[in-house]
């Protein structure tokens, strides 16, 4: 009997363990009609439209500005302190110190910068008038409390009218239907970046206007339905989040977290991966599922002219693959991201920094490494552009690109590089030596919209395999079932096919052998 | 058969096959690696309240013979050098061997597991003095223990047809029990070897 004891006990250990594996909890996700109640839009408990003040009519957008002030007698101060308004933040960079950065100094591989293109480019500033560098950003009448707070879905600014409204709208209609802002107050902008629909982040577009959950589990109208702001939130008119492409710290990022917890998941193992990849990584396969987004935009081919006259060019999709007055652009649907690792800073190509153009100039720079313990593995969209530099100073330079008509130096309608360059140079306050290349530069845009669905995570063995992984390129550290070492490897088999030839030999033998005798 | 399985799904993690999925397989090596846990743990204490780990203890003893046995005795159908009882019932050899995997492989491939199980935990609270700077060292030594056990399964079951007959042998490892030439029935049931 004695002798059963410990089989047995063996065995129901085992099958104690086993039971205990298979019957692990399952954490039940919180159901969409819940979430829905949660993020009810509330009916907002003033009817802006009953207002005295707003039932007239309004000669000049300014005049609403001083309507809404007469009321909302501070909120101006709060607006005036935001990044929306100064297109800068005090930003601390590594190297460099404290700088005040943002779109008034920062080029980007695009429209490459505002400046001489107030004009065009400043139609989503939310302020009136800001057409040149004599702008006053200290008279609170120019601030557009329209453009974010329109609930109508009729206001809109005029196209190079230096965020002047258009004509068409009807000021005293649009200030009595004002409320929070909505999809499509923030998309106007966000999602029309560089030009045209998609053109920047890859995972902002219009097609998020009314989407399903396939195409974003938290905007999608089947899905979470939220808007913007409901991750995105907004205190005294300082939101949550920002974009590396023109930002430098890490603080006051808009985060998965912030809903999701640092570990939602019901499996241990995927836990722990949250510590170096960034729930985006997984979560996002891929962006710009409904339209295409630019990946490349070559400056060089720029100015080409047909008859004498600019012209475009479009591929099956309807995307410009060809302008004149912009080059040759490379576009993408369905996109698998880039992976880099990330700690939260950045630093910038600043106008006016002499770099080598030997490789690709870096216009923002995402730090991180596998040694940091602050960095994670995010997904990125890369931007490659080839555009205007002048070899001499060693500057990419702000051209002039803009302007009403022929003969003021604006690129689209001289297509001459030369004074455009001179123009842009001379405004920015820079040398420019006459001379002008085209150089390479790259730009990293993290991707962190187009949530899939869970059923279309990135799975285990896209990352975990030897070929084609995911993360492929991020060689500084060690995954099972992608990396081995040649070492290891060669003494492993080496040992496991010697054993078995010692083995076979020696059996061989010893039937030969048995025979004989 | 939880050797084998553990190798099975130890290989797909090392990405040298495609059977269950990565992450199925990612489940059951883990599974299966805490139940050999609870399995070494019982082995370990049954060793000890029975004193059967001075089976393992070596000796020089007839270790040359033995050794000699296997190059060429055993061609020439010579008889074993050593006898069994139930005090002795592994040749110098055997004990060497598994003295070895018991002391050096298996602990190797316990610790390397656990660490590779849990080395995020003292690097996300900061741990300075367990602070692993890279899974890849954990995974060297891990894969490489999984290479020598490998090798060493093949060469023991090999080992097994060398008996009185080829599956006599086999019978004593799987059920635990062997008939002892001096007759008399010991109770070997030595755990590991039963599972293997």
């Amino acid at each position: 009997m004695k002798r059963f004891i410990i089989p047995m006990l063996t065995i129901a250990i085992i099958a104690l363990i086993f039971i205990a594996t298979i019957t692990k909890k399952e954490v039940e996700p919180t159901p969409l009609s819940e979430l829905k109640t949660q993020f009810k839009k509330e009916k907002p408990s003033v009817d802006h439209s009953k207002f005295s003040q707003l039932k007239r009519t309004f000669g000049k957008p300014q005049d609403v500005t001083a309507a809404c002030i007469d009321c909302h007698n501070e909120r101006h101060t709060e607006v005036m302190k935001s990044s929306h308004w100064n297109w800068e933040r005090e930003e601390y960079i590594e190297g460099r110190g404290i700088r005040y950065i943002g779109k008034k100094n920062i080029l980007n591989n695009f429209c490459i910068g505002i400046n001489t293109n107030e004009q065009s480019c400043n139609k989503c500033h939310i302020g009136y008038g800001w057409g040149d560098k004599n702008f006053d950003f200290t008279n609170a009448n120019n601030v557009d409390c329209l453009a974010c707070h329109d609930n109508s879905e009729t206001y809109m600014k005029k196209s190079s009218g230096a965020g002047m409204p258009d004509l068409s709208v009807d000021l005293a209609f649009v200030a009595q239907r004002v409320g929070r802002p909505t999809k499509s107050n923030c998309g106007t902008c966000h999602f029309f970046g560089g030009g045209g629909n998609n053109v920047k982040h890859g995972d902002l577009e219009k097609a998020l206007f009314d989407t399903h959950r396939d195409v974003d589990v938290h905007m999608g109208t089947d899905g979470g339905n939220l808007d913007c702001v409901d991750c995105h939130k907004t205190e005294k008119h300082q939101m949550l989040g920002k974009v590396y492409s023109l930002s430098s710290m890490n603080r006051n990022r808009s985060t998965c977290e912030q809903c999701h917890t640092e570990t939602p998941h019901a499996n241990s193992v995927i836990n722990e991966h949250t510590v170096k990849v960034a729930c985006q990584t997984c979560h996002i396969p891929e962006y710009a599922k409904v339209n295409s987004t630019k990946l490349a935009w070559d400056w060089s081919t720029a100015g080409k002219l047909k008859n004498g006259e600019p012209y475009e060019i479009f591929d099956s999709l309807g995307n410009i693959t060809y302008a004149t007055i912009k080059g040759t652009f490379t576009w993408g649907r369905n996109v698998q991201p880039e992976y880099i690792w990330f700690n939260g800073t950045a630093s910038h190509y600043l106008t006016g920094d002499a770099i080598s153009a030997d490789s690709p100039i870096q216009m923002n720079t995402l730090h991180g490494s596998y040694d940091d313990p602050d960095s994670k593995i995010i997904p990125v969209k890369v931007h490659r552009a080839i555009q205007p530099y002048d070899p001499i100073n060693k500057f990419v330079v702000q051209p002039k690109t803009y302007a009403n008509k022929k003969g003021e130096g604006g690129f689209w309608k001289d297509f001459d590089w030369n004074s455009s360059i001179q123009h842009g140079m001379d405004y920015v306050g820079l040398p420019y030596s006459g001379q002008y290349t085209f150089a390479k530069t790259e730009m990293y845009w993290p991707i962190n919209h187009m949530v899939s669905p869970k059923a279309k995570t990135v799975q285990c063995n896209e990352c975990h395999t030897q070929k084609n992984s995911r993360i492929a390129n991020l060689k500084d550290f060690y995954i099972p079932g992608r990396d081995q070492n040649a070492a290891v490897e060669m003494f492993g088999f080496g040992t496991i096919i010697l054993s078995l030839i010692g083995v076979s030999v020696h059996a061989v033998i010893r039937i030969i052998s048995k025979k004989k005798n | 058969m939880l050797i084998f399985f553990l190798a099975l799904t130890g290989f797909e993690i090392h990405g040298s096959l495609n059977f269950f999925g990565f992450e199925q397989a990612v489940t059951f090596h883990n599974t299966a690696a805490i139940i050999f846990l609870v399995l070494i743990g019982l082995a370990i204490f049954w060793h000890f309240t029975t004193g059967e780990w001075r089976q393992y203890l070596p000796t020089r003893q007839h270790l040359r013979a033995q050794i000699e046995y296997y190059i060429t005795g055993i061609f020439r159908n010579a008889p074993h050098p050593t006898k069994k009882t139930a005090l002795t019932k592994l040749n110098p050899l055997q004990r060497l061997v598994y003295l070895a995997l018991k002391i050096l492989v298996i602990p190797v491939m316990v610790f390397s597991g656990l660490l590779y199980m849990f080395y995020r935990y003292p690097q996300s609270a900061g741990i300075q003095s367990l602070n692993i700077e890279s899974l890849g060292s954990i995974a060297i030594l891990h894969t490489a223990g999984a290479f020598v056990l490998i090798s060493f399964i093949i060469a023991h079951v090999y080992l097994i047809t060398t008996g009185h007959s080829p599956t006599s042998n086999l019978k004593a490892m799987i059920t635990g029990y062997e008939v002892i030439e001096v007759e008399k029935t010991i109770s070997s049931d030595n755990v590991i070897e039963a599972t293997k």
